[in-house]
């Protein structure tokens, strides 16, 4: 079955340099920078990319930082948590824009 | 549950793991065999150094029935270590100046004559490290003075712990694992293993609960010392990140979970030459209940006996081992992945 998403293309992500390698270059070298152990624990930054993961629904992200994650020892506790983290932001987003939406149809009624 | 052996499984045969794995690498991932990747890393033939452990698995029986286990250990297991072959042992060790001797199982502590053995090894002037799997302290009224012998004889605990809490723990050692693991910690914090100034040594062991690489093992030895710590009041000495290696057990629960592929490609994948230097199998002896020597303890349950002319305790001769290479196959993969493991945690 052919489908946009083939986990088998995740292994390939390092390959993206075959068509530009200069930015792939300085891309992966952020990236490893980016998740070095810093003023943030190397653990925590994966639980961040976890949460992030889903906010952008990236389904190549969310395999990498389940793996990433476990290997860090989270619990699966802690990253359900980082789910609803996205989820509560992302619900939020919505919702805050209910004020807008209050705001126009206050301005528009009597 | 009962052993792979027990059940009459087909991976409890050494030679269909050893063939399932030969496959796996070089005919399903076409990836390189692991003689082949040492050859690339200018590690082949893996020579050995002076042994600086000595290592004996005093029986398969044990307690617990852990779904990892790379021993096939339980209940249902009764091949144990005689005496005689204990005396052998000594009588080997006493020829060397090997500093450590690491007693593991099963549960080494059910073998009826541990606590002599121990007895015998120290005066013979050695440090004993024993693996315990910490629930035998409360398994049974007659162990539970073991953590007083172990500071009695200042024997090293060396013990598995593979989450910090119960839910983890106890999906891959068995119902009510955690719990009494916390009551035994608890009784050997009592009597002064891992608390400071004592020297009596409490190290834990952590290993991936399912088909994934161990982590950093700092930050996972910082994880946990918070949490036993906040939640238990547990203290500890050191944390060793052991990978999980593809024999026996886990091998089963890699192909019966559809994980085998790509835990395979992934340690493969993540092969480390400087890892790969500091395998533990180059200064180490193994020996088997039955006296067979090998070079570490996941080639002894592959029955993967040293490339020596000398392969049993009862015919010892230190000079004439110390000239062979270390026996590889597939399953060496685990131990040179990533940052490495060991029975000491990680080797790069």
């Amino acid at each position: 079955m052919q489908t946009y998403y083939n986990p088998e293309d995740l292994k390939k992500f390092g390959k993206i340099g075959e068509f530009q390698k200069e930015l792939a270059d300085k891309f992966f070298s952020y990236y490893g920078s980016v998740f070095a152990e810093g003023a943030l624990t190397a653990r925590e930054k994966s639980l961040i990319a976890l949460a992030v993961a889903h906010a952008v629904q990236c389904a190549y992200c969310i395999d990498a930082y389940t793996s990433d994650t476990l290997e860090k020892g989270c619990s699966e506790a802690e990253m359900m948590e980082a789910v609803h983290v996205a989820a509560a932001i992302r619900g939020g987003a919505s919702l805050v824009h209910g004020v807008q939406m209050m705001n126009k149809a206050k301005e528009l009624s009597m | 549950m009962k052993s792979l052996k027990a059940s009459g499984h087909q991976l409890a045969n050494v030679d269909v793991q050893l063939q399932t794995l030969q496959s796996e690498v070089a005919d399903t991932l076409q990836l390189p065999l692991f003689h082949e990747k040492l050859q690339t890393a200018g590690l082949f033939p893996l020579s050995t150094t002076e042994p600086a452990v000595f290592q004996i698995n005093l029986g398969k029986m044990c307690n617990q029935v852990c779904r990892h286990c790379h021993v096939d250990a339980g209940p249902d297991r009764k091949e144990i270590m005689t005496r005689e072959t204990m005396q052998a042992c000594l009588d080997a060790l006493a020829q060397t100046n090997i500093p450590t001797v690491d007693l593991t199982g099963g549960a080494p502590e059910m073998n009826p004559n541990f606590r002599w053995f121990v007895e015998e090894v120290r005066k013979l002037g050695r440090k004993v490290m024993v693996r315990c799997n910490l629930t035998i302290i409360v398994a049974n009224p007659k162990y539970n003075d073991l953590p007083d012998f172990f500071r009695q004889h200042e024997v090293e605990v060396v013990s598995s712990l593979p989450f910090y809490n119960a839910d983890k723990t106890d999906r891959q050692r068995g119902k009510g694992v955690f719990e009494d693991s916390v009551r035994a910690l608890r009784m050997l914090n009592a009597v002064g293993y891992g608390q400071p100034d004592t020297g009596l040594l409490l190290n834990l062991v952590y290993n991936p609960n399912g088909a994934f690489l161990p982590g950093p093992q700092e930050s996972l030895k910082r994880q946990f010392k918070r949490v036993l710590q906040d939640e238990f009041g547990i203290q500890f000495n050191d944390l060793y990140a052991i990978t999980n290696i593809p024999i026996s057990r886990f091998l089963d629960y890699l192909i019966s979970s559809g994980n085998y592929d790509g835990y395979m490609e992934k340690l493969v994948n993540a092969f480390n030459p400087v890892a790969a230097a500091g395998v533990m199998c180059r200064n180490t002896l193994s020996i088997s209940w039955d006296g067979f020597i090998y070079d570490c303890d996941f080639n002894q349950m592959l029955d993967l006996k040293v490339a020596s002319p000398v392969q049993h305790v009862q015919d010892f001769d230190l000079t004439t081992l110390n000239q062979r290479s270390v026996v590889i196959n597939q399953h060496c993969y685990g131990c040179t992945a990533g940052a490495g493991s060991s029975c000491g945690g990680t080797t790069a």
